[in-house]
């Protein structure tokens, strides 16, 4: 462990290449827990199937690739296609969680997630897949440093997209009313705001968020259908850290969260990476907890 | 405490002391129903009436499995070199030896996940909803990656157990009903633990935690009791089930908490939550729909699986107890007033 | 009707509808049909080569039917195999192939795939004294134990990598610098068969003194690596060694190349499995990838002819296969040999069978089979293969080498 520090005060540059990994895939990170941050604060439905939401996504732009298509047609495409399939899940299961206790819409979502990984993986089978953009990659510093084109490309993508769901949640309409519910519901059905359609569009968002998540992650990561479970800790670790009312902070504990992980590995040895994840998970609860503790103690 | 019933508790008994004589064949599958009728309950202890969900409980079924281990182990040689080797140093248990590592071992389990959850409860109990189902999560998530990057224990590589020195069919017949004593005994404890005023206590805690501590109840001396109760027969049960899979590895054997994990909620809300026969209805037609469909639709059983997670959750969320309850309100001595009844 | 009679009926047509589920034990041999049995990986982290090795099964018996079948007592049997999903957990694979002996009364045996499913299945198999063909289970450690019904056509872990590193030692000699200072970077799945080959890396590595310095275990998805990279990076190695199964094999190569680590030499398990060279194409060019098998090789047998005849007929008969993984073939070798078996025997009787296989000798298109005393096969090196312009050439050991090693390797 020491020895890994000591490589990266004796050659500082190596840090840059673990923080551009860490911002790269922790953008993606943060795209997803944005959109459960959305369902959560609007509708208070924990998704445990927001990783397999990713999953689909990036199996679409990969099955795209596959057909000669340029997988970076496969953003728009797994916008289109997870925000219908959103729409319909909302439909046939979520509409009935909504109201029951919080425990739930964990469970059902699970359930949900069960179901499509095995899908995925009977549909396009167990193996590591990942959609080749064929973009340059560029070497820095005699190649100490590397960056994929793609990355950048995606990178760049995701905060395109993030900065377009803001702007659609301040000025459009459906934006108001999906704030407007978020804080409180009764009094938007009072004003005449179709609260349930208003549900189903926040869910089917977050999966289109999700798609487009997964999009990026299968160019410049790898994806299989039993993945979407670690992307869907990542989320509630993000989301649980930041609060869900806090974009800023989600997209900085998202891009936090991918630097924290490759630190982690670095340091510790790869096989603590995604430990870190789970314990940084740990870390915000006891953490919160002390915090409440500390704000209980001024009450009495 | 329920009394002892001929009707409803004799064909149980029956049943488990006579299958794996009448059903040789199955005795590893019955015995895995007594290991699943043991999550279902100890799980109810908590999320059934208590009203504290969590997804983590496998966590000391792992922690059982591993202490076991490394106690029979160590009653006869280094648990370090054992490991070592990958389980090449053949060590031949005598009887004496074998079965004194194996009680010290289910002893040491058990005590060792209750202690473990008292220490945990400390943290734990502060989360409320979903951070506490998440929490926990992290929990059995969290154990089963630091196990395997833990060498003395074999890390990733796993542990070997030591091989039962009598017969083969001797071994399944000792841990067939070590399983189902531990059911049995699991099933005895809550029946008479919810006929106390603990069991009084945690329900007030489910119902409304703030009044109840209002009241006087000791909220957090009473859920970390009961934290701690599931882990004791939890304990037991990963060390017999460890002794049965004969080779234990962190991920998937020890810590399975998207499989083992999520099956014991699954099978307390098909039962019912909160009722003391839920979880045991719910085990038993769990594990005979999990066996159905493993068998019978290949590829497609984490679909059913899914799908039936969903539909218990989303329509049918009292279970099979709670229906029956809405629907025969008056044998479970609920008596309805005539009045409502009428209107 | 009271709820005690309630529960008492669910609990009583529950046990009933258990019981006639079971059914009673049929025959290990129905009617003209010998019913194989395998629990193997359909679903979780080996499904990939879980599905290969069925492949391989499925070749194998196709084969063997189709000239005829095998001959016992005079007469003539199709084989068949019943297969369950062992989840990829050793958790399931004990119970599983309880009920294939218990329920389904099936006396004969495929193998799972990886070391730690086998692991478990050979206590069963001990326990009820039949026998197993495993073709997937490669740790030493099952071969230390006794086990007298266990029999492996592979050839065990630590062969796999430990070549690469007596290679990188003849060539930092040829090139008058001394073994010794080399340096290795290794990254290994945290499970029991990449654990075994990490062992046998080390054990050759310090044979000749060389320095390992870095030493990582994959995370575990094993879907990022790139940590453990920049590590080769800063500290260049002369020799990278990864073994993850075929996850590990296609992160790696991912990685690799996106990273564009250039170190001399790069060797990684399950090449073939991953299908690494039409995934990542020319990124990948001088990669060795141990095997346990390849169509090059000079083997043949009257089944399927020579190993390229195998390679073109499995190609033809599963989709979507580049490279012929040798998980498949030596799957299908599991399936001659329990042929050879049954006929050696002449018998069904389990104990005959199983002296009929712990001294059967012979040739197929795999390579020679002859099993120690302890189960494993001793009459079939592994081989060494670098992928040179998207081909698999053998280049070590010397005796089979067709092609030069290529060396340094330069990242494209």
């Amino acid at each position: 462990m020491w020895d890994n520090i000591a490589i990266l005060t004796a050659a500082p540059v190596f840090n840059i290449q673990l923080l551009l990994d860490g911002l790269f895939i922790g953008a993606t990170f943060a795209l997803a827990a944005y959109g459960l941050a959305l369902v959560w604060g609007v509708m208070n439905v924990k998704n445990l199937a927001q990783g397999d939401f990713v999953m689909m996504g990036g199996y679409i732009a990969w099955w795209l690739g596959t057909q000669g298509i340029h997988p970076l047609w496969g953003l728009p495409a797994s916008i289109v296609i997870m925000f219908a399939f959103g729409w319909a899940v909302y439909v046939l299961m979520i509409r009935r969680v909504i109201d029951k206790d919080m425990f739930t819409s964990l469970l059902a979502t699970f359930g949900l997630a069960i179901v499509l990984a095995q899908a995925l993986n009977l549909m396009f089978g167990p193996e590591v897949q990942t959609a080749e953009s064929d973009f340059p990659i560029r070497s820095y510093f005699d190649n100490a440093v590397t960056i994929a084109d793609i990355k950048l490309v995606a990178f760049g993508l995701c905060g395109l997209l993030a900065l377009a769901v803001v702007l659609f949640m301040k000025n459009s309409r459906m934006g108001q009313a999906i704030r407007a519910t978020a804080q409180d519901a009764r009094a938007a059905r009072v004003m005449g705001i179709d609260t349930d359609r208003v549900y189903a569009f926040t869910y089917a968002l977050n999966a289109a968020i999700c798609g487009a998540a997964g999009a990026l992650i299968s160019m410049i990561w790898v994806i299989q259908p039993f993945y979407g479970i670690s992307h869907s800790i990542r989320s509630f670790v993000i989301v649980t850290a930041a609060g869900f009312g806090n974009l800023p902070g989600v997209i900085m504990a998202g891009l936090g969260l991918g630097v924290m992980e490759q630190y982690g590995g670095f340091v510790l040895g790869a096989e603590y990476q995604q430990a870190t994840v789970v314990a940084l998970l740990l870390g915000v609860l006891v953490w919160r907890q002390i915090e409440m503790r500390r704000h209980r103690q001024v009450v009495q | 405490m329920e009394k002892f019933n001929p009707k409803l508790h004799l064909p149980i008994l029956v049943f488990g002391l006579a299958a794996p004589f009448v059903v040789p064949g199955l005795t590893i599958q019955v015995a895995v129903l007594w290991v699943m009728v043991l999550f279902a309950l100890t799980w109810d202890v908590m999320g059934g009436q208590m009203g504290y969900n969590s997804l983590g409980n496998i966590f000391f079924f792992g922690a059982g499995m591993y202490i076991c281990a490394i106690v029979q182990i160590a009653f006869i040689t280094d648990v370090g070199a054992y490991t070592a080797s990958n389980g090449g140093v053949r060590i031949t248990f005598t009887h004496q030896e074998y079965f004194m590592g194996l009680i010290c071992g289910i002893i040491a389990a058990a005590i060792g996940s209750a202690l473990i959850a008292a220490a945990l409860g400390w943290t734990v109990f502060g989360l409320r909803g979903p951070y506490f189902a998440i929490g926990t999560l992290g929990i059995a998530l969290a154990a089963g990656e630091l196990m395997g990057t833990w060498e003395w224990v074999g890390g990733g590589g796993g542990i070997s157990m030591p091989v039962y020195p009598g017969s083969a069919d001797g071994k399944a017949y000792l841990f067939y009903f070590l399983c189902f004593a531990a059911a049995v005994g699991t099933y005895l404890f809550c029946s008479w633990l919810y006929s106390t005023r603990f069991g009084l206590a945690i329900n007030a805690i489910r119902d409304d935690e703030q009044k109840a501590e209002a009241m006087g109840v000791h909220t957090l001396r009473y859920k970390t009791i009961a934290w701690a109760v599931s882990a004791f027969f939890l304990g037991i049960s990963g060390a017999l089930f460890g002794n049965i899979t004969g080779f234990i590895e962190p991920l998937e054997v020890a810590f399975p908490t998207v499989t083992f994990g999520i099956f014991m909620v699954a099978m307390s809300l098909l039962g019912g939550k909160g009722t003391l026969w839920g979880p045991v209805l719910g085990a038993f037609l769990f594990h005979f729909l999990k066996e159905f469909t493993w068998t019978y639709f290949l590829g497609w059983q984490w679909v059913a699986l899914g799908v039936l997670i969903i539909v218990n959750v989303v329509f049918f969320q009292q279970g099979i107890m709670g229906w029956l309850m809405e629907k025969f309100p008056e044998k479970f001595g609920i008596v309805v007033e005539k009045k409502e009844a009428a209107e | 009707m009271n709820t005690t009679r309630l529960l008492t009926a669910v609990s009583a047509s529950l046990a009933i509808a258990g019981l006639v589920m079971s059914g009673p034990a049929q025959a290990k041999v129905e009617g003209d049909t010998i019913i194989l049995g395998s629990a193997i990986s359909f679903t979780g982290k080996y499904s990939t080569n879980g599905i290969h090795a069925k492949n391989g099964y499925e070749l194998g018996v196709m084969k063997i039917n189709e000239m005829g079948g095998v001959k016992v007592g005079g007469k003539t049997y199709k084989l068949k195999v019943q297969y369950y999903d062992d989840e990829s957990t050793p958790l399931r694979t004990a119970q599983l192939l309880e009920r294939l002996v218990n329920q389904d009364g099936v006396k004969y045996f495929l193998g799972p795939y990886s070391s730690a499913t086998t692991k478990a299945a050979a206590p069963i198999m001990e326990k009820y004294k039949v026998p197993m063909i495993e073709a997937e289970g490669a740790s030493r450690s099952l071969f230390n134990k006794g086990y007298k019904y266990l029999f492996a056509v592979l050839s065990t872990s630590e062969q796999y990598l430990a070549s690469s590193i007596s290679l990188a030692a003849e060539i930092a000699e040829k090139n008058g610098k001394k073994a010794s200072d080399i340096k290795v970077a290794m990254a290994f799945e945290n499970d029991p068969f990449s654990l075994d080959v990490r062992a046998g890396v080390l054990e050759d590595a310090k044979k000749y003194g060389m320095k390992v310095v870095i030493d990582d275990k994959m995370p575990r998805d094993l879907n990022d690596i790139s940590s453990t990279l920049t590590k080769v990076k800063a500290l260049k190695p002369d020799l990278l060694v990864l073994s993850g199964h075929s996850k590990g094999a296609a992160t790696g190569a991912r990685q690799i190349k996106e990273m564009k680590i250039n170190v001399p030499m790069i060797a990684m398990t399950h090449c073939e499995a991953a299908k690494i060279t039409s995934k990542f194409g020319a990124s990948t060019d001088d990669f060795l990838c141990p095997t346990q098998w390849a169509e090059t090789l000079s083997y043949k047998d009257k089944y399927f002819g020579t190993a390229a005849d195998y390679d073109k007929l499995f190609k033809k008969t599963f989709e979507g296969y580049k490279n012929v993984p040798y998980q498949s073939a030596q799957a299908t070798a599991a399936v001659l040999v329990w042929k050879e078996a049954f006929e050696k025997a002449d018998s069904f009787d389990t104990t005959k069978v199983r002296d009929a296989i712990s001294s059967i000798e012979m040739e197929t298109f795999y390579g020679g089979i002859k099993f120690s005393p302890a189960g494993n096969n001793i009459a079939k090196p592994m081989v060494l293969r670098q992928i040179q312009n998207g081909q698999y050439n053998v280049v070590a050991p010397s005796k089979w080498a067709s092609h030069p090693v290529n060396w340094p390797r330069t990242a494209k």
